[in-house]
């Protein structure tokens, strides 16, 4: 690959992360992972870890998009990588995404990648 | 009528709340509709996080970020300067959008975005900086 890609290499704990909030709720063995906040360069890598952790043993993996605001590259890679991971259990399911939020996942492809409802 | 504020910050990650807190600054001042906002702090955070990687890997450098306000019509001009390796980033050639989940790659998705949300992107390289300016109306789409 020749120049610059756009990655992520940055780390951060949930604790220093003021703008997004993760809240994850088991119901039976599925997760639901109500998120509120921006999820960008510097939220993702938390939420990468949060989804990581939870979908070892999860069968359904349900995210509650009504709070975001905003997703930039870095989050659409996290939520690509989640959805490569659960794929065979039937991927991963966006509820309640916003009209903004839309947007960027139809300009991005990913509205035909992902489960959204 | 036109304005323009800068400010001159280390290239890192971490300094991203900080140099979007000083465009939001300017768009508010300019009465920017939300939705405009937050497609120009998505191509603003793209290009800043870019830099912050690549443009002094593994030493640490500044980046410039100036924004300019014009009225009538009402619009920005966001201009990012560096001193790091030259770096064009509309030469990179854009993801395939229509590809699987299994098929696709993530590299290029950020650049993607900031062409499909931007009126206009300008780079050229000039006494050793990068000069990458970001086009935009502040009303309608």
């Amino acid at each position: 690959m020749t120049g610059r890609p756009f990655m992520v290499t940055v780390s951060l704990t949930r604790e220093e992360n003021k703008d997004m909030d993760i809240r994850m709720e088991n119901i039976n063995d599925s997760i639901k992972v109500i998120l509120k906040g921006r999820i960008d360069t510097t939220t993702s890598p938390a939420l990468e870890q949060k989804l990581k952790s939870g979908m070892q043993q999860c069968s359904d993996l349900i995210l509650d998009f009504a709070g975001v605001e905003y997703i930039s590259s870095a989050g659409l890679r996290v939520l690509l990588s989640a959805h490569k991971f659960m794929i065979k259990k039937g991927g991963l399911k966006l509820i309640n995404v916003s009209d903004d939020i839309s947007e960027i996942l139809e300009v991005t492809g990913f509205n035909d990648i992902l489960n959204i409802e | 009528v036109k304005t323009m504020n800068e400010i001159e910050i280390k290239a890192l990650t971490e300094n991203l709340p900080k140099v979007l807190a000083f465009v939001d600054e300017q768009l508010e001042a300019a009465g920017c509709p939300r939705k405009i906002k937050i497609q120009i702090d998505i191509a603003v955070e793209e290009i800043f996080v870019n830099i912050a990687h690549y443009a002094y890997n593994p030493e640490i450098g500044t980046a410039t970020v100036r924004i300019e306000v014009m009225n009538e019509p009402s619009m920005v001009d966001i201009t990012f300067i560096d001193g790091g390796v030259p770096y064009d980033p509309l030469a990179r050639e854009d993801p395939d959008v229509t590809l699987s989940a299994e098929e696709r790659r993530i590299g290029g998705l950020g650049i993607f975005m900031v062409k499909k949300s931007m009126d206009d992107i300008e780079y050229k390289y000039l006494d050793g900086h990068n000069i990458l300016t970001l086009k935009k109306a502040l009303t309608g789409k």
